[in-house]
């Protein structure tokens, strides 16, 4: 469970960024192979952003999907972990998307 | 107390039973003020303002900032995570008897001093992080830790993370190396379970080979699997308790030694 630390984190970094300004939403980008579950984000961002200036914000996840490169044939393709096998049998894959834990963007009210 | 973990609210980790304040983490708040900036410098319309910051980037700037050091001083560090029980503090003592060189150890737990007091009856530095309900070690915790054994130039320092094989996948402490450790006692299946930990190993160390005649581990099986998620990293089959293949073990610490200490 460590998506109610994440949430906490999130919290931090745009109320530091907020100031006194209340926020009326907050973006943030996960990846697919992130290891991090975006319903329990959800459920843990109330909680989290009560007595703050995020108090009554909207949480909107961007879920990034799993994107690898082969290193051997150069081929890209989508994937739902970090780790497989290229069509071309290879298994010397690199991350291209999904690994993201990133807050985008906030909105002001 | 942690606030990456959420699951750590309301206990507090301790360094040797003493309380560990998030000093060091705090002595980084002024880079806080970077963020104040971005809300005038990267304003997309009215009120949205862009921030693009990473979740994690606290304990990631602290992990940078250990490695560094380690580096700087020729240090080799090396992330020991496993399930609890896989005999990591056993695998630490034998090797702290037979490698040459100065060595330290952070034992990472929830609770007890017991495995600090087993790496010091080898006679090596050890502290004991505590880390409460917590699930794992963070960054700024690791930094307390060797500010503590202050770790000569040249040394190994081993860390011991709470046993987890989920969360402690996730944090970067600033280690050279990450070493999964799996007993075979576990089962054969576990690095499809927790792919995200074998993903990010550098080597697998299967231990308690000496216990196979006695299971059902299918041990090509589990190499096969550690192979799927993991192609490029090493494996190495031992048993701490005979001395079974310990040999490889220390010979690729000590390759691991001179190399990253050159790399610096």
């Amino acid at each position: 469970m460590h998506e109610l630390g994440i949430t906490r984190n999130i919290v931090s970094i745009v109320a530091d960024a907020a100031g006194s300004n209340p926020v009326a939403r907050v973006s943030v980008k996960i990846g697919e192979f992130s290891a991090v579950l975006p319903d329990a984000l959800h459920f843990c961002f109330d909680s989290c952003t009560r007595g703050t200036v995020l108090e009554n914000a909207r949480l909107e996840i961007i879920n990034v999907p799993g994107r690898l490169a082969c290193s051997d044939c150069g081929i890209e393709f989508g994937s739902s972990t970090p780790f497989g096998r290229c069509q071309c049998g290879s298994r010397n894959l690199r991350c291209v998307a999904g690994d993201e834990l990133l807050v985008h963007e906030m909105e002001l009210q | 107390m942690c606030t990456v973990c959420g699951c750590s609210e309301g206990a507090e980790t301790q360094l040797d039973g003493k309380s560990l304040k998030h000093t060091h983490s705090h002595d980084h708040s002024h880079e806080h003020g970077h963020s104040h900036d971005h809300l005038h410098s990267h304003e997309t319309g009215d009120k949205t303002v862009a921030l693009e910051q990473a979740i994690l980037s606290k304990n990631d700037r602290i992990a940078s900032d250990n490695r560094r050091w380690f580096d700087k001083l020729g240090i080799v560090c090396l992330n020991l995570l496993s399930s609890p029980g896989s005999g990591k503090t056993t695998l630490l003592e034998k090797t702290l008897k037979q490698l040459s060189g100065p060595c330290c150890v952070v034992e990472g737990d929830q609770a007890t001093e017991n495995d600090a007091q087993r790496i010091r009856a080898t006679g090596a530095l050890a502290v004991q992080i505590n880390t409460g309900t917590g699930c794992h070690l963070e960054a700024d915790m690791l930094h307390a830790g060797i500010h503590e054994l202050e770790p000569e130039p040249g040394s190994v320092v081993f860390v011991e993370n709470v046993g987890n094989l989920v969360c402690p996948a996730l944090f970067d402490l600033g280690e050279n190396k990450r070493v999964v450790v799996l007993s075979v006692t576990e089962g054969e299946d576990k690095p499809l379970k927790y792919p995200h930990m074998f993903h990010k190993a550098d080597l697998v160390v299967l231990n308690k080979v000496d216990l196979l005649p006695h299971l059902d581990f299918d041990l090509q099986a589990c190499l096969g699997y550690v192979r799927e998620v993991n192609p490029n990293c090493r494996i190495l089959q031992l048993s701490a308790k005979t001395g079974e293949g310990m040999q490889a073990w220390l010979e690729w610490l000590e390759a691991e030694r001179p190399e990253l200490a050159v790399s610096a």
